[in-house]
């Protein structure tokens, strides 16, 4: 068992069977819509965790990059009638290319410096989307023209709750796959000591930089798949309260845990929509949890249990 | 041949010289060890060669190219690795994985094939993973290779940074207080281990406060007092060297310092 839950593709296997099992347990379209909605947060957090839990660096900007996924296929379909997908993908591209670009001067900067730095280029991009109305509908958003693939139009909450399970769980294969390679011990190496990681001969500026730019991507094709799924991109998708948003999902889920990304957006996303029955205490209880969960399980949801669990069964 | 040359060199913080004009030249093979007191610039000149602080004159030259001021992981490249005084371990992973990142530069680096998973990773992991098996061997650590850094003693991390530096096969090795806050057992394998090292023909620049250690072990002894060179020779002529002895101890301490030296 142990064996089990320590091997490589455990995640993204444990992932899978819960995409597929959920699809026959959930009851109505609304629940396969808020479950789409947890595979694409789940998307973008595994990417953030991949540079903030494996290779040690933050970033208060990636709503930044989620954004800019989300209008690429607002815009580039509606400006250039380019196919939605194209979209996506071109939408992944720039967001690899700013990450590269502003990635080689901020990943300079360490810890709290950091933070500020790619706030900074968070709110830059919220804001020129927010600004930039001729292009992008302003503050009041844009619609998103629909995807069809091979002459079939992507349409129904179960159709997208599987195309997005999908795409999670090819987001946490590739994450899993680089974390057991060669980069990955190189970034999990130079989050613990960078000095001891360049020694080793890693280059340090560059593997952060490779970390950066794969968790723009991330971020980006989350993005696009939130914009495709709903029909619509608003402003908020780019916002610094979603960059927060995100970075609470991986800290509550637990740095560094593949499962742990699912796990913390799953809460984030779902907890305020069984709150609102409190309906005023909402956000109150939701912050109260917050706290005692980071309280009592202090490395992260899953990382904290899964050590109780080695504890408890040797 | 002088595998390493340090020429004149010298780095101030805050005006105040912690390495002044130091220079040597360490044979290929041998063991070379830079001694003296507390706060007499060893680890200082140590993160000079190594490239961690860049000097602010005087040159490093490694295997006959001028390596002054090259990052550490230039250095790397070029044949020069190190361990550290205060651990600098990769505490999150296991101690097999701490060596496997030493073998960082023999390691192919596609970045695809390591997201997709291809075969050739795979088989490089294996590969990695073999050759840091046999180094915890080596160091006397196999029992820990899939035990957490965090989770192991002080002495056998001290070990774990000499297999990491070893893994990317250096051509000159640079130990930063090996034996600090070791047992005499496990002071006893470090000098072991670095014999070892030494015969196979692999050149050891050593810090080192043991001087019982120092003595046994080192061809050449370099001795430094406040950043300044005192003196260089073997070590039976390092030792007998009064200036040596008033460095450790003071002039009244003269007695003593031959006892404890002896």
């Amino acid at each position: 068992m142990r064996a089990l839950l320590a091997h490589r593709l455990a995640a993204p296997v444990a992932i899978a069977l819960i995409v597929v099992a959920l699809a026959f347990v959930l009851p109505s379209n609304f629940y396969l819509r808020v479950a789409a909605l947890v595979w694409i947060s789940a998307l973008a957090v595994i990417g953030l965790n991949l540079l903030m839990g494996f290779a040690g660096q933050v970033s208060l900007g990636h709503a930044g990059f989620f954004g800019l996924g989300a209008y690429a296929v607002a815009v580039l379909p509606a400006q250039f009638s380019l196919h939605p997908l194209l979209a996506l993908l071109a939408g992944a591209l720039v967001c690899g290319l700013i990450a590269f670009v502003v990635g080689r001067p901020i990943l300079r900067l360490k810890g709290h410096y950091l933070a500020v730095a790619t706030l900074g280029f968070g709110i830059l991009i919220a804001m020129a989307i927010a600004n930039e109305s001729w292009l992008t509908g302003g503050p009041d958003g844009m619609p998103v023209s629909r995807l069809t693939l091979f002459g079939w139009r992507v349409r129904g909450a179960s159709t997208w709750y599987w195309i997005t399970g999908a795409l999670l769980v090819l987001g946490a294969w590739l994450a899993v796959n680089l974390v057991a390679s060669p980069t990955g011990r190189a970034l999990r190496a130079l989050h613990d000591s960078e000095v001891a990681a360049r020694v080793a001969g890693v280059d340090v500026a560059h593997y952060k930089l490779i970390v950066f730019v794969i968790s723009a991507v991330y971020a980006s094709v989350a993005g696009s798949a939130l914009a495709l799924v709903n029909g619509f991109v608003t402003p908020d998708s780019a916002n610094f309260i979603h960059s927060i948003e995100l970075v609470t999902m991986v800290v509550l889920g637990g740095m560094g845990s593949v499962f742990g990304s699912l796990v913390g957006a799953a809460i984030l996303v779902v907890l305020p929509q069984v709150l609102t029955t409190f309906h005023d205490y909402e956000h109150l209880l939701l912050g109260l949890m917050m706290m005692v969960i980071m309280i009592v399980l202090r490395s992260g949801i899953v990382p904290s249990l899964a050590a109780l669990i080695r504890r408890t069964r040797p | 041949m002088s595998i390493l040359k340090v020429e004149e060199i010298g780095i101030a913080f805050g005006g105040v010289k912690a390495v002044d004009n130091v220079s040597f030249s360490v044979e290929a093979g041998t063991v070379f060890s830079i001694i003296g007191p507390n706060g007499a610039g060893k680890t200082t000149l140590f993160n000079l060669v190594s490239g961690v602080y860049r000097p602010r004159r005087g040159r490093v030259i490694l295997q006959g190219e001028d390596v002054t001021g090259l990052e550490p992981n230039r250095l790397a490249r070029c044949g020069l690795s190190r361990t550290f005084q205060n651990l600098q371990v990769f505490f999150r992973m296991t101690a097999l994985e701490n060596v496997m990142v030493g073998r960082h530069l023999k390691e192919r680096r596609g970045l695809l094939a390591h997201l997709l998973a291809l075969p050739s990773t795979a088989r490089q992991n294996r590969e990695s993973a073999e050759i840091a098996r046999q180094l915890l061997e080596r160091v006397g650590l196999a029992e820990y290779a899939e035990t957490p850094a965090s989770a192991m003693p002080y002495g056998a991390l001290k070990r774990l940074e000499i297999a990491r530096a070893l893994a990317a096969e250096p051509q000159v090795l640079l130990l930063d207080e090996p034996a600090a806050g070791c047992n005499p057992v496990e002071t006893e394998e470090i000098e072991t281990l670095i014999r070892r090292i030494a015969d196979e023909g692999m050149t050891v620049v050593l810090v080192e406060h043991d001087m019982k250690l120092v003595m046994r072990i080192s061809d050449r002894v370099h001795v430094l007092e406040q950043g300044q060179t005192l003196t260089e020779g073997r070590a039976d002529e390092v030792r007998a060297n009064p200036k040596v002895i008033e460095a450790y101890l003071g002039t009244h301490g003269t007695r003593e310092a031959s006892l404890a030296l002896g």
